[in-house]
């Protein structure tokens, strides 16, 4: 049997999730935002594949979640980068502090 | 718990693992942030098979440390990234965010640090690509097709939204 308990694994994937976190909503260049939402889209898929072993019922469903998570976080990763390029072509910026077109 | 190869290899792959996660927090050029996380997502391809799950871990050196870093390498170079300036006052700011994650997390730690489920031996690692195959053409028939739809939808929606539309500027350039 295994020797790594589940909780090893989610506690992983926990500190994963709360550096992504912190890392998006202080960091100031977008490229490094989007960067650090993968982080924590990657962390949720390690408790999805951590559940589908160790769950109460084995299956394969966990994985095949984790695959169609995987495929979505790559097309939000190529329009959030696509509507970046849009925005610095207009704005001549990167850094998300500067992007306040809203506030009046 | 006692102390085995699979407990090593986990200790050493989380290991990297944060230590990717700190460092894209702590480093202060972009390019090597995104290039720390890389370790990162590597070292989770290996957790990845501790968990009996090949062919995810697969996937997950293609698209992540492959593809993604690429695309966010390529979106670093194409903007200003030699800005490394620090935001001004916001000091209590990131302490307060700082707080507030350490809160998170120590709310989800109390939650999980002694969960088990009693697990029981499972079959996952035996032809793991073709039970998920199984499983994506006969239960998941439909999100799969639906997949390749969104995925047509953001690769459209990519082209139009980074086209340059500006007839002005396309000919000065």
């Amino acid at each position: 049997m295994s020797s790594v308990p589940v909780a090893a694994y989610l506690t992983l994937a926990l500190i994963l999730f709360c550096i992504g976190l912190y890392g998006a909503l202080t960091k100031r260049n977008t490229v490094i935002v989007l960067i650090s939402i993968e982080l924590m889209l990657n962390a949720v898929n390690i408790n999805l594949v951590a559940f589908s072993k160790f769950g109460m019922i084995p299956s394969i469903t966990g994985q095949v979640f984790a695959l169609f998570a995987i495929a979505v976080a790559a097309a939000e990763a190529a329009v959030g980068l696509a509507i970046l390029i849009a925005l610095y072509r207009n704005k001549k910026t990167v850094n998300i502090d500067e992007m306040n077109d809203l506030k009046s | 718990m006692t102390f085995s190869g699979e407990l090593l290899a986990f200790l050493c792959l989380a290991l990297v693992a944060v230590i990717g996660g700190v460092l894209l927090l702590n480093l202060t050029k972009v390019v090597h942030m995104v290039v720390a996380l890389v370790f990162t997502f590597i070292s989770l391809a290996g957790i990845y098979v501790l968990l009996s799950a090949e062919f995810v871990a697969v996937v997950q050196v293609l698209i992540y440390s492959g593809a993604i870093t690429i695309i966010m390498l390529f979106g670093i170079m194409l903007t200003r990234h030699n800005d490394t300036s620090e935001p001004k006052g916001g000091a209590l700011k990131k302490i307060f965010l700082f707080l507030g994650v350490l809160g998170f997390g120590v709310a989800v730690y109390i939650g999980i640090y002694n969960l088990d489920f009693n697990p029981q031996a499972t079959t996952l690692h035996e032809n793991n690509t073709e039970q998920i195959g199984m499983a994506l053409y006969s239960k998941y028939i439909i999100p799969f097709e639906l997949t390749s739809v969104l995925l047509l939808v953001a690769l459209i929606g990519a082209i139009i939204l980074a086209k340059n539309d500006n007839k002005k500027e396309a000919d000065k350039e």
